[in-house]
């Protein structure tokens, strides 16, 4: 007994103590680095929050005067008016920090880390250094696209999808000076850590499974996140060479995407590239991305509306089988970002076709969702509100792609306020409502504390009403003809009657961004002040609840637990419980389901 | 010192709520509540709540359409937008009903089966048919959506006729430059090379075809009836040419032409009457975000019958006779926006650039 202690001593010794900044900076622990990317997410989350307050301001009120324009952003708001420069600064900053910053690093950053060794069975993640790597890179990249709003030529103002030849000329718009350098050097390192991420995710995920713990055992979150780091390990490194080429044509004179310019008064010598190769090497990542934001989300509302519905996940084959389908297709169907670039028509009528097909599966994941409350016994706790909000905003949104993915029908609403309208409710709101329901549903087994019910349901319903009073109004605008990025619409005549529903979308804007302000305070009151967490409080089958309140690094104090049944053994008949944890064995006479 | 003052009386806030939320939570907890476990009376209220929040959202949808519906686009004022309308209004019909049933279903499962202690969720957890019709019928319905969408698209994308009208529009930051053939109905050639501020389609003075072509800006006039073919280009960034009341969108490249084909089928008189509003005009506007004036970048496009249309072409100087664009070169853009800053400096800089260039280029 002795001997073990002065050995366990010696290790502790050995190891040096656990310090501050070995615990809580440089932690190789995949428990805080988790951490660590929801606070950074969080962060970031508000900064792109708030920057679409500042133009929701313009678009309500054009050319108004708003004092706090001007106590913000000094000379870029002259008596309190937005510059239209700054006002697509403001455009694609936000669009850049909500897609990768919160929705890439944030929600696959957070949950894959918590979740894959918790929910698999495993000590830590493969690799705990590719991991904090991972963690730093991303640090690095948020920083570097925030410090960028802080320039004096201002940061990027092309548009989150910086297409050439606007971002590479300084000439044109004055952020793709040093702005747009600052936005590549981000993007690049954020590359850096998604890849490392994803890597590391996908080994453990294969390697590190404890024992029973087949495939078809693991939880659906597990799934999502696995198909999600395959597409992101398939198509950040084609994103990574667009940046790299643009680089190039913007530092070293290349003519990748450039040719046949005639800017600041003279013929440049670029010839022979073209901006289309660009929209295709981007989208082949951009489209993934898509996915690779929505799938942890759906994987994470899988789980907890059938952990509080009480009930088995309906067709837990079909929601893995459409997730392949959705996740295989999305490297086929970029080419509907480009119907109206001149790709060859024949291209678009493929590209129609395996668009419309994402459809099927998605429908799938909509009925099997339905399927699961239908007969459950469903607890409304603040996570599974967000969760079956996630379904309403994924069908709302994904049925007006059937609209835009159609390439005879895209031709009037592409670019227009539609498209604003579709992809913030079916992607936006989507995972953001998936994040959400993740935090309330695993913030016990991150901070073995609860958060409080009351903040969580208010800040729910305030949120999904402002997210379609904000969002749904935007489709009749894009109907009219508005075109996205317009600083304002004042110039035309004809749409003038469109002003009265701008004034109620910013208000709503307005209304949701307070809302999240009392989601900040119940996450951060509720880390050092909340009540205690039981070990089990949703009373779930995962494997993550079988660990101690706050579990050390290493996970479990004892031996992993062996795994016997598939995570959905909820309400089964003949059970005492109406849940049966994953490491509890097969009774005498008991069929394994699935 | 206000700022100073707006910040404390923020924290303060912020401090009282907390410390509201404090006394409410050692309140409920001494009334022996957690005020993170979920009770029946929650699951209660969140059920009630949730049904007339799914209901009041599809009130809302309808109100929206009531309401904003009149607000849309009229109808088409091209033979092909029509078709596009018809598979526009038929996918609202497949796609509509779908967000009912779905919300519908949800609210009312959302309600019949909220939390009871005494109740049991059933064991269901796959059915090999119902999956199967779940599959099968958006695969039916999308497939005869693909097939009706794509014979659109190869209409609408299809090569123009012979005798149509070769119109050009060039973009460039922040304005449209039409450029009509003459009498040879022939556009001459040009090149970004060949631009200066008295020739900024850059067209070539060598090309024979190109003395009798005719450059417009300010207003695009096309007859009714007739078949018109734009060919696209842009001479700094990408820009895209939207005709949103003809249904028409395509982006201008540079480096690349680009075009699109229709046949305008309402004049804009006749359109004034359809909507009522007198002072009506089709637009044409950039939809690719291109910089500081993007959100001006417009052009008026008047649709009139053939004898006018012929009669406003016959008036406008040749290309040989002005090397000076027509008189409705009123600076389009820079002057009437007020865009301060920079790159407002940088769009005069560049027509300055422009002017001073021109005398050595002779």
């Amino acid at each position: 007994m002795s001997d073990h202690a002065e050995h366990a001593e010696h290790a502790h010794h050995h190891h040096g103590k656990p310090d501050f900044w070995t615990h809580y900076v440089f932690s190789q622990d995949h428990k805080m680095i988790s951490k660590q990317f929801l606070i950074t997410a969080i962060i970031m989350g508000f900064v792109g929050m708030g920057l679409s307050m500042l133009f929701r301001l313009q678009l309500g009120w054009p050319g108004e005067s708003f004092k706090v324009l001007e106590l913000l952003l000094g000379d870029w708001a002259k008596d309190g008016v937005l510059d239209p420069n700054m006002y697509l600064a403001l455009v694609t900053i936000h669009g850049t920090i909500l897609v990768f910053m919160v929705l890439t690093g944030g929600l696959t950053g957070t949950f894959a880390n918590l979740l894959i060794p918790l929910q698999i069975g495993a000590r830590d993640m493969a690799s705990g250094f590719l991991n904090m790597l991972s963690y730093w890179f991303f640090l690095a990249s948020s920083v570097i696209m925030v410090a960028s709003l802080f320039i004096e030529t201002g940061p990027a103002s092309a548009g989150w999808t910086v297409y050439p030849p606007l971002s590479a000329l300084p000439e044109a718009i004055p952020g793709s000076g040093l702005g747009m350098t600052l936005w590549l050097v981000s993007i690049a390192l954020f590359i850096v850590s998604s890849l490392l991420g994803g890597l590391n995710y996908i080994v453990t995920i294969v390697n590190l499974r404890t024992k029973g713990m087949s495939m078809g055992r693991l939880p659906l979150t597990m799934w999502a996140i696995l198909i999600t780091a395959i597409l992101g390990v398939l198509s950040f490194p084609v994103l990574l060479s667009a940046a790299l080429l643009l680089i190039f044509d913007r530092s070293f004179g290349t003519s990748f995407y450039l040719s046949d310019i005639f800017i600041g008064g003279q013929a440049l010598e670029h010839t022979g590239g073209s901006p289309i190769l660009y929209e295709h090497l981007f989208w082949f990542l951009g489209h993934p991305e898509v996915y690779i934001i929505l799938l942890p989300a759906l994987g994470i509302s899988s789980e907890i509306i059938s952990t509080n519905a009480r009930k088995p996940i309906f067709g837990y084959k079909a929601m893995v089988g459409s997730m392949l389908a959705i996740a295989f297709l999305s490297f086929i169907v970029w080419g509907h970002h480009m119907f109206l670039t001149g790709m060859n028509p024949f291209l678009g009528s493929v590209f129609t076709f395996t668009t419309l097909l994402v459809a099927i599966p998605s429908a799938v994941k909509v009925f099997n969702y339905l399927t699961t409350l239908w007969k459950g016994n469903i607890v409304y706790t603040p996570a599974m509100l967000f969760a079956i909000g996630l379904v309403s905003t994924f069908v709302t949104g994904g049925l007006t792609g059937i609209i835009l993915g159609d390439s005879a029908l895209d031709i009037n609403v592409h670019d227009t306020y539609f498209v604003v309208a579709h992809f913030h409710i079916v992607m936006g709101a989507s995972a953001i409502f998936g994040m959400f329901a993740g935090v309330y549903h695993w913030f016990p087994k991150m901070f073995g504390k609860m958060m409080n019910k009351k903040l969580g349901y208010a800040h729910f319903w305030l949120t999904v009403i402002s997210v379609y009073g904000v969002f749904f109004p935007m489709h009749f605008i894009g109907l009219a003809g508005v075109p996205r990025r317009y600083y304002s619409n004042e110039a035309f005549p004809l749409f003038e009657s469109l002003q009265d529903i701008n004034v109620s979308i910013s208000l709503f804007a307005l209304l949701g961004s307070v809302a999240q302000f009392m989601f900040a305070f119940n996450f951060f009151y509720s880390i050092f002040r909340g009540t205690k967490a039981s070990k089990n409080p949703w009373r779930s089958n995962a494997l993550e609840w079988t660990t101690e309140i706050n579990p050390g690094h290493g996970n479990w104090e004892g031996p992993i637990p062996t795994v016997y049944r598939w995570a959905y053994d909820y309400s089964k008949p003949g059970a005492q419980e109406d849940f049966i944890p994953q490491n509890v064995p097969l009774q005498p006479g008991e069929e394994e389901f699935h | 010192m206000i700022n100073l003052l707006i910040a404390l009386v923020i924290i303060l806030a912020i401090l009282v709520v907390a410390k509201v939320i404090r006394v409410f939570e050692l309140s409920t907890e001494l009334k022996g509540d957690n005020p993170a476990e979920i009770t029946a009376a929650d699951n209660k209220t969140q059920a009630t709540i949730f049904v007339i929040a799914v209901l009041s959202w599809l009130a809302f949808v309808v109100y929206g359409v009531v309401a904003w519906g009149p607000l849309m686009l009229p109808e088409s004022a091209s033979v092909h937008g029509d078709d596009i309308d018809k598979l526009m209004n038929l996918t609202w019909w497949i796609i509509s009903p779908m967000f009912f049933l779905c919300h519908l279903l949800l609210a009312y499962f959302g309600y019949k089966y909220y939390y009871r202690k005494e109740n049991t969720a059933t064991f269901f957890a796959h059915s090999t048919k119902l999956e199967l019709i779940w599959t099968t019928v958006p695969t039916i319905v999308l497939t005869s959506l693909i097939v009706y969408g794509l014979s659109v698209w190869n209409e609408v994308t299809s090569l123009e006729p012979d005798d149509s009208i070769e119109i050009e529009l060039y973009a460039k930051q922040f304005d449209w430059t039409a450029r009509y053939a003459g009498s040879d109905n022939v556009l001459g050639k040009s090149g970004y090379r060949l631009i200066t501020s008295e020739n900024p389609l850059g067209v070539s003075m060598e090309d024979a075809a190109s003395s009798d072509d005719k450059i417009v800006r300010g207003e695009l006039h096309l007859p009714v009836g007739k078949s018109v073919v734009f060919k696209f280009h842009s001479r700094d960034v990408l820009h895209s040419a939207y005709m949103p009341h003809f249904r028409l969108q395509m982006n201008c490249v540079p480096g690349m032409t680009t075009q699109f084909h229709m046949v305008p089928k309402t004049t804009t008189k006749e359109m004034r009457e359809i909507t009522g509003n007198p002072e009506f005009n089709y637009l044409l506007l950039c939809n690719k975000i291109c910089g500081a004036a993007h959100y001006n970048m417009q052009m008026d496009i008047i649709v009139e019958s053939e004898e006018d249309y012929a009669a406003w072409l016959a008036d406008k100087k040749t290309f040989a006779d002005s090397m000076v664009p027509t008189e409705e070169t009123v600076p389009v853009v820079v002057a009437e926006v007020s865009v301060e800053g920079d790159a407002a400096a940088n769009v005069e800089g560049n027509t300055q650039v422009e002017k001073k260039e021109a005398p050595a280029s002779h």
